[in-house]
């Protein structure tokens, strides 16, 4: 079954075109790796999976809900790992990841297993101001799969993560998540290695679109040129 | 929605107490002013209409400083998207916001009000009291849902400094209106009377009309 079926998706901000024309089909349990420069369009496309941005125009279906008429059923399915890491600075990692449990009404034990998980014992009750960029994305990924989300969408997931941090994280947005993954990269080598599905944007139209095997790290580097 | 609204307004609280940006900042303007008045009129003291209308404008400038400011954590540090994620009704925030600023509002006319009655107020103020906080409950009612409602719209603005006071201002001039109308009589030093009841009615049916108002538009506030 199709996790996402888009055709013709676009999507503006006003005169300026973000998204034209994009279509592609996932399956569940897929991954898609987006590449492109910055102001290819990335980051919009993640929005309007989510739900936070309406599409303009085309057939948007994210987990069998049509957008954005549907949005309501997608909301809660969806584990979203942005660049901003949406916790509140003042509030420690305990408490944004009970506020954010709160709402998506998870289990309070699931915020004691993510903590021991992505090693962050011990800081879990200081102000997210006081913690490195690292551990701060650290408490984002355990945000994002909190209410263990059927579709992951990951916005440069590694970045600010040093390489054990990035295997910390592993189990939990990685192949290994078992979950339906779109991933925004800019490292050729190390997101085709992660991709079933290579999309490639340039100024919001799709440049490139493949299965990983059939493509090569030089295509992709040619995108950003 | 109960537990949503909950999960909010711990948050809010939280916030609040590790930042102290909306609250003292409230209470410490509306003191300020009262000082300025009181060197500015020249008078050792004021009763009737122009107290009343000290208090008031002075609380609704105040109230402005905490509306403003109301948004700003949850726009600056994603806590909308945060928010929107979450398969949770959208009244949620809208509720919580305003029981935030009717906390503020409270905690500010806890400050205010002595302070007033110290440095300005002629006439005693202890048998206005209860008529007094009656007056208070319902302008600060309205003050919170307008102040909800236009933080809401001023802090997706770049200019929204600017933006939330330009919007709140004219939408809070009624609730001046009755609110000074309604406290006139009960800070006079013979006083007999209570608040005249068409004021507060008048309070009243504002605060219902912009509580439906804003329940209508919150969502479309907060969506894309």
């Amino acid at each position: 079954m199709a996790a996402l079926q888009l055709e013709g998706l676009a999507r503006h901000y006003g005169e300026r075109e973000a998204l034209r024309d994009v279509s592609l089909t996932l399956e569940e349990g897929r991954t898609l790796v987006v590449f492109g420069p910055n102001g290819a369009g990335k980051t919009t496309l993640l929005r309007v999976l989510c739900t936070l941005l309406r599409p303009h125009a085309g057939r948007v279906e994210v987990l069998g809900a049509s957008l954005p008429d549907e949005a309501w059923r997608v909301r809660g399915r969806v584990g979203l790992l942005a660049h901003e890491p949406l916790l509140y600075r003042e509030l420690t990692a305990r408490e944004n990841l009970r506020y954010h449990a709160s709402l998506h009404g998870a289990r309070e034990e699931r915020i004691d297993e993510l903590l021991e998980l992505l090693a962050l014992r011990g800081r879990e009750d200081e102000p997210l101001r006081t913690l490195s960029r690292g551990m701060v994305q650290r408490v984002a990924v355990a945000r994002a799969v909190l209410h263990e989300p059927d579709l992951l969408l990951l916005d440069e997931p590694h970045s600010n993560l040093d390489p054990a941090a990035i295997e910390l994280v592993a189990p939990l947005i990685g192949a290994g998540s078992g979950r339906t993954r779109v991933i925004c990269s800019h490292d050729p080598a190390g997101g085709l290695a992660q991709a079933d599905l290579v999309l490639g944007l340039r100024a919001g139209r799709m440049a490139l679109l493949r299965g990983a095997r059939d493509v090569d790290v030089g295509e992709i580097t040619e995108l950003y040129r | 929605m109960k537990r949503t609204v909950g999960a909010l307004l711990r948050k809010e609280l939280l916030v609040e107490l590790r930042t102290l940006e909306s609250v003292p900042g409230m209470s410490l303007f509306a003191v300020t002013t009262f000082v300025v008045f009181h060197f500015a009129l020249n008078k050792s003291s004021v009763e009737g209409d122009l107290a009343a209308g000290i208090l008031w404008v002075t609380l609704l400038f105040a109230a402005i400083l905490g509306a403003n400011r109301l948004f700003v954590a949850d726009a600056d540090q994603g806590g909308f998207d945060g928010f929107l994620l979450a398969p949770v009704d959208r009244s949620a925030m809208l509720a919580a916001k305003v029981i935030t600023m009717l906390a503020y509002l409270v905690v500010l006319e806890l400050v205010a009000v002595p302070a007033f009655a110290l440095l300005l107020l002629g006439a005693p103020l202890g048998p206005a009291l209860g008529n007094l906080v009656v007056t208070l409950a319902l302008a600060d009612i309205g003050i919170a849902v307008i102040g909800t409602l236009v933080g809401a719209m001023a802090v997706q603005t770049r200019a929204r400094d600017l933006l939330g006071p330009l919007l709140a201002l004219p939408l809070l001039v009624p609730i001046v209106i009755g609110g000074a109308r309604a406290t006139a009589p009960l800070l006079v030093a013979t006083h007999s009377s209570g608040p005249a009841a068409r004021w507060l009615l008048t309070l009243g049916l504002y605060d219902l009309v912009f509580g439906l108002i804003a329940y209508a538009l919150f969502d479309f506030l907060l969506e894309d």
